[in-house]
């Protein structure tokens, strides 16, 4: 940083970097959702080119892929609510900072229960 | 050798700077409204879609043909689906217009990628809305056993 952004409430701190990570988990979720869509799209052409393309979504790769989509999605999700009460509570702007702790929080022990329960699913030799 | 800038002489604002419900409307406000909105209920819609296909029973094990016929057999799970597709898709294409707006400086370049992000949208929503209206749990290489 350099000394001319000292003294700003924004640049550099924990506002800045949420709305960076919302963005960016935000245009990543989009992309995927339209792979997504395409994808489920075949159930309607061949079942089994279906199960084809899902089946790719099954081995051990993917699951961290889906892993690292869950985790935007979560991050998303919770910060999307602190942005609702940044805009709407009364107190949301002063709280603002306490709030993307509590967001942390929450996505650490959402994203762990997740995490677990799809890797044992996905690498447990089903 | 540095240039002067005058200070401003008159009180008028240039039209264009002017707000009022001329200029463009309230869409922005509406739109801003609704990633709100959209957002809560997308929460709710994507956690429910995540935490069933893929925390319960055999989880992605589990997924393939029969399980979408398996949902889709239910309106619960088609009303579901079609509400998660179109308030993503617009929530999703609302948040990349807005990213687009931010970053393509040219108005060409940020022209072409709205016109892009708009029939991509569009067309998303068609096809996955049609997918669901026209599910045929007999389609080709079905292996249900009312089909067989």
């Amino acid at each position: 940083m350099s000394k001319t952004s000292s003294g700003t409430l924004y640049r550099g701190h924990e506002g800045m970097w949420s709305w960076v990570g919302h963005r960016v988990t935000g245009v990543a979720i989009f992309l995927y959702l339209l792979v997504h869509v395409l994808d489920t799209a075949m159930v309607r052409v061949d079942a089994n080119a279906y199960n084809a393309i899902i089946s790719t979504y099954q081995t051990p790769w993917m699951a961290f892929g889906e892993v690292g989509l869950v985790a935007a999605i979560l991050f998303h999700a919770f910060n999307g609510l602190r942005l609702i009460l940044v805009d709407f509570w009364k107190q949301g702007t002063k709280y603002q900072r306490q709030m993307l702790w509590g967001v942390l929080i929450l996505w650490v022990i959402v994203f762990a229960a997740f995490a677990i329960r799809h890797l044992s699913i996905a690498l447990g030799g089903h | 050798m540095s240039v002067s800038i005058p200070a401003p002489r008159s009180q008028r604002i240039d039209p264009k700077y002017k707000r009022g419900p001329k200029s463009h409307g309230s869409f922005e406000k509406l739109a801003w409204l609704f990633m709100r909105l959209s957002g809560v209920v997308l929460i709710v819609l994507i956690f429910g879609h995540l935490f069933t296909n893929l925390m319960v029973g055999e989880g992605i094990s589990g997924i393939g043909f029969g399980f979408v016929a398996g949902k889709w057999a239910s309106p619960l799970w088609q009303f579901w689906d079609l509400a998660l597709l179109w308030l993503a898709m617009l929530h999703g294409a609302n948040g990349v217009r807005t990213v687009i707006n931010d970053y393509a400086e040219k108005h060409a370049t940020r022209a072409w990628l709205k016109g892009i992000l708009y029939v991509a949208t569009i067309f998303i929503i068609v096809l996955g809305s049609l997918v669901i209206f026209t599910f045929d749990p007999c389609v080709t290489g079905s292996q249900l056993q009312q089909c067989l």
